[in-house]
């Protein structure tokens, strides 16, 4: 039978299939981190259960984490308090941790491709719904809740219908100052963020073939963005060079047994999807959202849509638009910012504070806006110091902060004070997302760099 | 943990007409630092029930007296967003054991089910139906069959049948969960295991 993809790697992991219920799913890599974890620890314990797998478990401490003075101890005793849990749930059952402090320490979805826990053909899950960044590889990656995590810390299992398959194909090439996250925003608000619920999503054709693995990675982490389980990539000679050589990537005789099998991993000719989506690479723009769901954006250079002319109710779109403070038909160019934020699974890797760096440098920035420089991992931290990034950053006057989650979801004291505007390399514009009150506006790199020297929103075109 | 079983509900609810209510919502990611499952129910909805001076905000239904019950209704695409369970258990533990819209988001439909809250997809229309009958008599009682796979409003306004697979329903009628399950089939997983390398 002719396969896609994500038949491929999802029946090679079925153990058994219910009748008229969920299949159960083998997970090979589970990821945990502080928050979404110490429940599922706690109910392993009440049910005297040990990890089942616990090599197949990597622990990080991320969402939770300050991103200043790293080795002072944590001032919140709430946050302390649940990375202490994390610690002591890690080493009580023999899970690798990569702590605050510890050399690998970063977002969970940033550390998995760097150390190679990320390989094609396999099943990632986490207790966060961005998740769907590993399948940027080929591997079928998605997003659990904490009974899920305690299911899988268990019997290193899933139960889940399988899903419903989306091909979505991008053929031409991209515009200048056009980047990997404007390709996701301009998908997600042509979907809106229910249009792919129920659906497993493979990326296809030139536009995606061109990416580097990191430009991957920030188009599958939005997968989720449109209400996908996840989405995949088939994986190819960029794939394979990326992860040679990693710390977790099979070597010698295994490598080649891997590759076999790797090479298999792509949808079979005439192999049929649920739905198929084909756009155009070259009719994308600079993106930038202006309400408060990621399906709310459109090209940086248009005018706020008026309510008639979106899908969904009326009365929920004007809700949306209050928030923000924005009115129906404003152009969004030339609007007055107050913060800037760089960081994420999303675009915190080292490709984004290039993109960053190609801007602010050689400007300053804007006295009227504050800006967050937060590095996914410790890996991007250092390259950033390596490759004299920094040095860009700090003449142009930006401070470069630790690593971690930050004001993605300003669970630390990265917060976005009320009623300010914050132009976000981040993946959710949600109400209070970036702090209560907060209004985000998600954008590539280059946007949010324009944006920092200039203090409000800038079409990056003019700049380049 | 097993949890409540869930058969036949018959309650008043709660409306939200709003669509995509994301987990962000549904309980905002400062109050997800608690290491037990305990006490989500005060700040589900925290940033529409309370100002930030922690008042509540008198026009948001969870503060109007008016509107009561284990169920609410809320609007298209209900649960987008973060996979945080805390949302789930934050409904759950205000009092609520079903939850309807025309349309959840899949990791928060997944997560009511693996805890014993009931999400129930209905039609658009009937959704609408709800809705109007519920803000025209907020004494309107539901009944959410789970067994018949039905919703009703009362036999002069109608009903629907509602999908669930028949294995999350067997659990749901009896309060297992998926645990339970593969456990039981622990020596099956452990085959399998030894066949697929790290
Ligand atoms: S950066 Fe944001 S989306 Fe990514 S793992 Fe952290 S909180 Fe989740």
């Amino acid at each position: 039978m002719k396969q896609t993809l994500f038949d491929k790697v999802w029946d090679s992991h079925v153990v058994r299939s219910i009748d008229q219920g969920p299949d159960v799913l083998f997970i090979d890599r589970h990821m945990v981190h502080e928050v979404t974890s110490p429940v599922a620890f706690l109910g392993l314990k009440n049910r005297s259960l040990p990890v089942l797998y616990p090599e197949r478990t990597f622990a990080t401490a991320d969402h939770n984490t300050p991103t200043i003075n790293q080795h002072l101890p944590v001032a919140d005793p709430l946050s302390r308090n649940q990375l202490k849990a994390l610690e002591q749930n890690a080493n009580e059952h023999g899970i690798s941790y990569w702590g605050l402090g510890h050399k690998k320490n970063g977002i969970v979805h940033v550390v998995g491709p760097e150390y190679g826990i990320t390989q094609p053909g396999a099943t990632i899950v986490c207790g966060d719904s961005h998740t769907s960044t590993h399948g940027a590889f080929g591997a079928i990656a998605f997003g659990i809740g904490t009974s899920e995590v305690e299911m899988v810390l268990a019997s290193q299992c899933i139960m889940q219908p399988k899903p419903k398959k989306m091909r979505i194909t991008i053929n031409g090439s991209l515009n200048k100052g056009v980047t990997p996250k404007d390709v996701a925003l301009f998908i997600i608000s042509k979907l809106t963020t229910s249009g792919a619920t129920g659906y497993f999503v493979e990326y296809a054709g030139e536009v995606f073939e061109q990416l580097s693995m990191e430009g991957r990675m920030t188009v599958c982490n939005l997968s989720i963005e449109m209400g996908a389980r996840g989405g995949m990539i088939a994986p190819d000679e960029k794939t394979f060079n990326y992860i040679k050589g990693r710390e977790f990537t099979p070597e010698g005789a295994d490598w080649d047994k891997a590759m076999a099998y790797w090479k298999t991993l792509h949808t079979d000719e005439d192999a049929v999807f649920d739905k198929e989506l084909n756009y155009d690479g070259a009719e994308i723009d600079p993106m930038i959202t202006f309400g408060t769901n990621p399906g709310m954006g459109m090209s940086i250079t248009k005018a706020i849509p008026n309510a008639s002319e979106v899908e969904g109710g009326k009365a929920t779109y004007e809700k949306s638009l209050e928030y923000m403070g924005y009115k129906e038909g404003e152009q969004m160019v030339g609007k007055p910012i107050d913060y800037v934020f760089i960081g994420s699974c999303t675009n915190g890797r080292i490709e984004d504070f290039r993109a960053f760096a190609s801007i602010v440098k050689g400007h300053k920035r804007a006295e009227n806006v504050t800006a967050w420089l937060v590095p996914g991992s410790h890996k991007v931290l250092n390259a950033i110091k390596e490759e004299g990034l920094l040095d860009v950053f700090e003449a142009a006057e930006f401070k470069l902060r630790e690593p971690g989650c930050s004001a993605c979801l300003a669970m630390n004291n990265d917060k976005i004070p009320a009623g300010k505007y914050a132009v976000s390399t981040s993946n959710r514009n949600f109400e209070g997302r970036q702090g209560p009150g907060a209004r985000t506006l998600l954008a590539s790199p280059l946007v949010a760099a324009a944006a920092a020297i200039t203090g409000k929103i800038t079409d990056p075109r003019t700049l380049i | 943990m097993a949890y409540d079983s869930f058969n036949i509900l018959t309650s008043t609810a709660v409306p939200l007409p709003i669509e995509n209510v994301d987990t962000d919502q549904i309980i905002p990611a400062r109050f997800l630092k608690a290491t037990e499952r305990k006490g989500f129910g005060d700040n589900l909805f925290r940033d529409w029930r309370f100002n930030q001076d922690d008042t509540p905000k008198t026009d948001f239904v969870l503060n109007d007296a008016t509107y009561s019950g284990k169920i609410l209704v809320g609007g298209h695409n209900f649960g987008s967003g973060s996979s945080r369970e805390h949302a789930a258990w934050a409904i759950y533990d205000f009092g609520f054991r079903c939850v309807v819209s025309s349309f959840f988001a899949d990791i928060f439909r997944n997560n009511c089910l693996n805890i014993g809250v009931l999400p129930v997809q209905v039609s658009a229309n009937f959704l609408a139906q709800i809705f109007e009958a519920v803000e025209k008599d907020p004494n309107t009682k539901l009944t959410v069959d789970l067994p018949n796979q039905k919703i009703s409003l009362g036999a002069a306004l109608g009903s629907e049948s509602f999908e669930i697979n028949s294995y999350k329903k067997e659990n749901m009628l009896n309060g297992y969960d998926d645990i339970d399950y593969l456990n039981n089939i622990k020596a099956e997983i452990q085959t399998f295991a030894a066949n697929t390398p790290l």
